[in-house]
């Protein structure tokens, strides 16, 4: 099955990519013109994140963890190209990315499927629209081969308002997958989801990745998700001006299971640690929000 | 001894009830019958002028109009189906010049935010005025009464589409648009593929209250020309034949409903899953 797609897909090889994030901060500019203080209506400039550098090594599983507010999504789009860094840059593959592109697909937190186009057609704008010259048997043929990935097999002709969340966000992984990005940028990609369908998806990334390991970036809140999933997991700061606060690994062999992970000893120390950033971080800002009276 | 509440029942008298639709049909014909009633009565009592014919009279040359539509006896005979369709053609060639214009206008305008701000004042003071005020001027401008009543309907039914267009074009959610730039769809790909679909349920809403008001105009537009439901109504008035001008008002109010009607069902069509 991976064979007939490596050659189904020729224009990019599935040799995942090595992304860099170097001292990448992005400052949303407040309120300052000559018209803004004749006003007094100025307003600070706004600093989202400070200065993140981060590497990720091909084929690695990366998730980014943190309190809410943090600019997690705010770096996710900047590795997506949809924003603009302020200072520093992303570089993949030793080029340095201006702009959205198909190497990396995206996979969006509210599914972001076109409600007038079936399950399959959604695949197949997004394939025509990166490879235009494929010949539409070959569309055909991954479109098929992906809908079946994601467990979505006789649901193609189905409209996205006939689908439950769970299976409009495996239209959502499907789609990027279909174009055999370099990368693959997931933004909260189950957060919208029920806790039994997140579990479920979770599971089927999981058996997904262990078929295709591309290099995947996951934004997340939950801490078993990143554990159950990640190679690495990438805490932050709270807000503004969020930084990396640690990296931690993920040695749990794979495949992995959820049953299983508990018995390995480092997954209660990791979780622990996770925890502990997590509430501390959270807690400060709460109580920040409180005295802003927010 | 035997539990009440375990006997066959007996069936009480059912009270007699309406659901409400059957309430709302039997109100709709009280009133119609209280308004017929009162209509007769003053034209019997002679509370109007004396042209005013009475509910009986109008009804009787009402069926005369709708019993055979599509006699002919010369220009100024006809009946009423041909001068519909005569007044269905003017309004559908108007409509689609307008829609013509109005459409592509109105991407232009969602797509460019300059260009929006800098048209938007000519749509703003044109949009209100009058579709009796641009009949001088249509007829200034293209010297001939036929073309002038499709300039007038035309520029009347410009404005709903090409505001709502505008509208949808612009506020596409960038849900959709972020999907195709990730995806490194071409300007033009998007438009076609993303904006317009997504826009759809939009412009078909401007293209149904268009359709509307072109046909609302059409009396209006059809003082200068003969045939058509329009010029009936002017030609009736010097013939003081009210009962004809009020079977023409029913007649082109039944129409435009149907009219309505269609644009309705091709808006839930154009619509299909975005509203959930």
């Amino acid at each position: 099955m991976r064979a007939h797609t490596l050659t189904l897909s020729p224009p990019m090889e599935t040799t995942a990519a090595h992304l860099s994030i170097q001292n990448v901060s992005k400052v949303y500019a407040g309120r300052n013109s000559f018209i803004d203080k004749t006003l007094r209506r100025t307003s600070p400039d706004f600093t989202a994140i400070a200065d993140i550098s981060l590497e990720v090594e091909p084929n690695t599983f990366v998730s980014i963890i943190g309190p809410s507010g943090c600019g997690k999504s705010t770096l996710l789009n900047i590795i997506a190209g949809l924003s603009a860094p302020s200072t520093g840059a992303i570089v993949l593959n030793d080029k340095p990315i201006h702009g959205p592109g198909p190497d990396r697909g995206v996979v969006f937190q509210n599914y972001a499927l076109m409600p007038w186009m079936t399950v399959a057609e959604n695949i197949r704008f997004a394939l025509e629209t990166v490879y235009p010259n494929m010949p539409l048997a070959e569309q055909n043929n991954i479109v098929h081969e992906y809908i079946s990935l994601v467990g979505l097999r006789g649901a193609e002709r189905k409209h996205p308002h006939e689908l439950s969340g769970g299976m409009k966000q495996r239209v959502g992984i499907a789609r990027a997958l279909a174009i055999n990005p370099q990368m693959l940028l997931m933004d909260e990609p189950f957060g919208a989801l029920d806790a039994l369908t997140r579990g479920f998806l979770q599971d089927e990334v999981e058996r997904i990745w262990e078929q295709d390991r591309k290099t995947v970036i996951l934004i997340t809140h939950s801490i078993e998700e990143a554990l159950l999933l990640s190679d690495k997991i990438v805490m932050m700061t709270r807000g503004p001006a969020a930084r990396i606060a640690q990296v931690l690994d993920v040695p749990f062999p794979r495949p992995r299971k959820r049953e299983e992970l508990d018995q390995y000893p480092e997954y209660h120390e990791l979780k622990a640690v996770m925890e502990h950033h997590l509430s501390f971080e959270t807690r400060v800002v709460e109580e920040s929000r409180v005295k802003a009276g927010v | 001894m035997t539990n009440q509440a375990l006997q066959p029942a007996i069936a009480p008298a059912k009270p007699f009830r309406l659901n409400s639709n059957q309430k709302a049909t039997l109100l709709f014909f009280i009133i119609l019958i209280v308004f017929l009633t009162l209509w007769e009565l003053g034209a019997r009592l002679n509370l109007f002028l004396p042209i005013m014919p009475s509910a009986s009279q109008t009804l009787k040359d009402f069926w005369f109009w709708i019993s055979d539509p599509f006699f002919d006896y010369g220009p100024n005979d006809k009946g009423i189906g041909w001068l519909l369709l005569t007044s269905l053609r003017r309004v559908t060639i108007g409509f689609c010049i307008g829609s013509a214009i109005a459409v592509p206008l109105g991407i232009l305008l969602g797509l460019s935010p300059v260009v929006s701000k800098a048209v938007d004042p000519f749509i703003q003071i044109l949009r209100p005025v009058s579709p009796l005020a641009w009949l001088p001027l249509g007829l200034a401008l293209v010297k001939d009464s036929e073309k002038t009543a499709l300039f007038v309907i035309a520029i009347s039914s410009i404005w709903p589409t090409l505001i709502n267009t505008r509208f949808g074009v612009s506020n596409v959610d960038t849900a959709y648009l972020n999907v195709a730039r990730t995806l490194g769809a071409s300007r033009w790909r998007t438009i076609k593929k993303v904006i317009l679909p997504a826009a759809a349920p939009n412009i078909v809403a401007g293209l149904r209250i268009s359709l509307g008001i072109a046909w609302l105009v059409i009396v209006a537009a059809e003082i200068l020309l003969s045939g058509g439901i329009g010029y009936f109504i002017w030609n009736e008035w010097n013939n003081l034949k009210i009962t004809s001008i009020i079977t023409a008002i029913l007649v082109i109010g039944f129409v435009g409903l149907i009219l309505d009607r269609l644009f309705a069902l091709l808006q839930t069509w154009v619509s299909f899953g975005q509203r959930s």
